[in-house]
């Protein structure tokens, strides 16, 4: 008689499903549209004028400096304030953490149009500053997600490191350097990872504040918004390369540092 | 080496986390030069944060803490010459072995061939040669101990200091470790202040035994002493196995317990009440009726080298070992030397409450409050000659008494008061903090919420930690004026 039995492995076929259909299929539809001409021929013409032409370029470049400075912010504001709360002395630990976190439960566009009325009161007019308002904004809006993983990271560090630290005889700032910040590399890795990549696409913040220069993101949307789908796939792939490079490089990184133990 | 100069005192310290709460009560102890010591007690006892106050970690609320007679209490830990080993050995896993070793002398910038002499030489000390290069994450439980300690004594501290460094490993390898450690503290010369809460790991390896209960020094004392002549029940109890009994002297050198008398080497006044501890090795098997007890083998469990037996003697039991094997069911007669039976004063300041009295019902008494607990008292238990008069508590020659707020001490005897699991059965609430089996009975010391102990006698056994409520003995209880 054989009937019909559950096994636990069929979970995971609603989260397969969803792979295939939203991840899966969208990237090939991209990858496919990336490298075929408007008449459906494989091409890679469009990989090679993005290359050449310089206003690419320029865009590119733009993107990455910004991407790079709203990055290395992010981390220098939110390593402090996720130390102190992990390793802080006090009560409600978790509340103090809410307060830097609750900006992301409201809209970001409100957050950014709160923000640009600060700033047009502190500057007077938001044009004459375009790029340090992009990235003024871009921090504001992506520190939640470096301060998380830091978080994280530095709370699960174990107390007794730090203490084995200052008996071995080193002071704070060599603790810090020794010991904590060596100890909390993953969570700085997914913090960069988590705010590099919309510093480089999200154009709706250069919009806002009146920012006229494309980055890679606003070129993805103009190329859609007049239905060339070949330009916008292949610049989105081209992202998605650098993305995945960058992720190879930084896991090279960790791994190499780990590998020194690792190899006996 | 100089074995009699201290090296580190600590006075009077005090240590509390929340301001009520005493961590460390009032400790005072001399650490000499050389020595290798131990402190010992059950988990939550104090003696790790005894440790991390010398090392640096945690500050004394109050007291001082001198190390060659100077007050470091405020020195921040990494200014001490002191090294600490953790518990679970802290080492940083972003380095390999080599730059785990060489992190402090590093930061002291010593040359790189120095360096280089110094590791190698603890890396032969704790037999890991070769290891430079490992990553300590694929080291052993015991492999990654050798290398704290190793990288705890390559500093070459005044003190080292060791949190339970041998509890993460299994029974051989701790059997192990304890000899080598024990070797290494002679080859460097260095203090070695240890913490743990096995007995018998503290027994082999120490040359002092600090005894630790409740934040207080319970005793300080060699192996021998502390084994052979504990200060307290708790000591007796806590190190080693322990028949306890209570009892009372009955004439020079004599004392009455476990329902016969006995001849004991301590001299304590007739009448006075004790404990007399005996330990099972002592306990000499011999025909019936020829012992000063005779009594029924309940059990007799095999040992290796030794049986375990408990012999019921009337109402109170006996633990024995001994060599030869008695079928359970067996009449025996057992016997103590005079020499092996140890003989401690009952401690009088237990179940002493104070409080105040706090007004006068005619009909119902004098009404005293305590610190857990409120109850109203005939007043001739406080003044025996008053009487009332219109309703006012007057004294002999009928002038008014002046009670209110005078001070009051009530207590009661261990063996009158009950406890029970029902909360709202007792008056005063309470944990299990610890217990020690006495011949026939346990006697339970529960701690209300706000810290006072009450010692109970019961036949049941109650776990340790168990909220309990206690029944105060209302009609056996004496009160006196303070």
């Amino acid at each position: 008689m054989s009937r019909y039995r559950f096994d636990r492995k069929q979970l995971v076929l609603p989260y397969l499903i969803y792979l295939i259909l939203f991840v899966v299929m969208p990237l090939l539809v991209v990858l496919y549209y990336g490298f075929t001409d408007d008449q459906g021929h494989i091409s890679f013409t469009n990989f090679a004028s993005f290359f050449t032409n310089s206003k690419m370029m320029g865009t590119l470049v733009y993107s990455l400096v910004i991407a790079v400075m709203v990055t290395v912010i992010c981390l220098l504001l939110a390593y402090p304030v996720a130390y102190i709360l992990a390793k802080g002395e006090y009560a409600r630990k978790h509340s103090f953490l809410m307060v830097f976190v609750l900006p992301m439960w409201i809209n970001f566009t409100l957050r950014i149009t709160a923000l640009k009325e600060i700033l047009t009161l502190l500057e007077g007019n938001l044009a004459f500053h375009p790029f340090m308002n992009t990235v003024i904004c871009m921090v504001y809006d992506f520190l939640p997600f470096m301060i998380m993983p830091l978080f994280n990271s530095l709370t699960k560090l174990d107390k007794s490191m730090i203490e084995a630290g200052y008996d071995l005889g080193a002071d704070f700032p060599k603790v810090l350097t020794k010991v904590i910040l060596p100890l909390s590399v993953p969570g700085i890795i997914s913090g960069v990872t988590m705010v590099f990549l919309p510093a480089m696409t999200n154009y709706v913040v250069l919009d806002m504040v009146y920012n006229s220069t494309y980055i890679m993101g606003s070129l993805i949307g103009s190329y859609f918004s007049s239905y060339d789908w070949n330009n916008g796939s292949l610049i989105s792939a081209i992202l998605l390369m650098f993305i995945g490079f960058l992720t190879i490089i930084t896991d090279k990184i960790v791994s190499k540092e780990e590998g020194e133990e690792v190899r006996i | 080496m100089n074995e009699n100069k201290t090296i580190i005192r600590l006075n009077n310290i005090r240590k509390t986390y929340d301001g009520k709460t005493n961590v460390i009560e009032e400790l005072s102890l001399d650490i000499n030069e050389g020595e290798f010591v131990t402190l010992l007690g059950p988990s939550g006892c104090g003696k790790t944060t005894i440790l991390r106050m010398i090392g640096g970690f945690d500050k004394p609320t109050s007291g001082e803490i001198l190390l060659d007679d100077k007050d470091i209490s405020e020195l921040p830990a990494n200014e001490r010459p002191v090294n600490t080993v953790f518990q679970k050995y802290a080492l940083f896993p972003h380095l390999n072995v080599y730059d785990n070793i060489a992190f402090g002398l590093k930061l002291q910038k010593l040359p790189k061939d120095e360096i280089n002499k110094r590791v190698q030489t603890v890396l032969e000390l704790v037999d890991l040669e070769g290891f430079e290069k490992r990553s300590v994450t694929t080291l052993s439980g015991g492999q990654q101990q050798r290398i704290a300690i190793a990288r705890a004594v390559v500093n070459e501290p005044r003190v080292l200091l060791l949190d339970e460094p041998l509890s993460a490993l299994d029974y051989k390898m701790r059997k192990e470790m304890q000899i080598e450690l024990k070797n290494m503290h002679k080859r460097l010369g260095i203090t070695f202040v240890f913490v743990t809460h096995d007995q018998e790991e503290a027994l082999t390896m120490s040359d002092k035994i600090v005894v630790m209960a409740d934040g207080k020094v319970q005793q300080v004392g060699t192996p021998e002493e502390i084994y052979n002549e504990p200060a307290n029940v708790f000591v007796a109890d806590f190190i080693g196995e322990s028949n306890i009994f209570n009892g009372v002297m009955t004439g020079k050198m004599k004392a009455s317990f476990a329902g016969a008398e006995f001849v004991c080497v301590d001299d304590y006044e007739t009448g006075k009440k004790i404990e007399a501890v005996i330990r099972p090795e002592d306990v000499v098997v011999v025909k019936p009726g020829e012992g000063q007890l005779t009594g029924e083998v309940t059990s007799a469990d095999f040992k290796g080298t030794f049986y375990i037996m408990f012999v019921q003697c009337g109402q109170y039991e006996m633990e024995v070992h001994c060599l030869a094997h008695y079928k359970p069911g067996t009449m025996v007669g057992l016997s103590v030397l005079p020499d092996n039976i140890h003989i401690i004063p009952y401690d009088t300041t237990i179940n002493n409450f104070h409080g105040i009295i706090d007004g006068f019902v005619d009909g119902k008494g004098l009404y005293l409050v305590f610190t857990d607990f409120a109850m109203f008292v005939d007043a001739h238990h406080l003044y025996p000659f008053s009487r009332v008069s219109k309703g006012r508590l007057v004294d002999e020659n009928g002038e008014h008494i002046d009670f209110q707020g005078r001070e009051v001490i009530a207590f009661f005897q261990p063996e009158d008061g009950d406890m029970s699991d029902d909360e709202k059965e007792g008056d005063v609430v309470g944990k299990i903090v610890s217990f020690y089996y006495i011949g026939d009975h346990y006697s339970y010391t529960i701690r209300s919420d706000h810290e006072i102990d009450y010692v109970v006698d019961d036949e049941d056994l109650w776990n340790q930690d168990d909220i309990v409520s206690v029944i105060l003995p209302r009609n056996k209880m004496k009160y006196r004026l303070k």
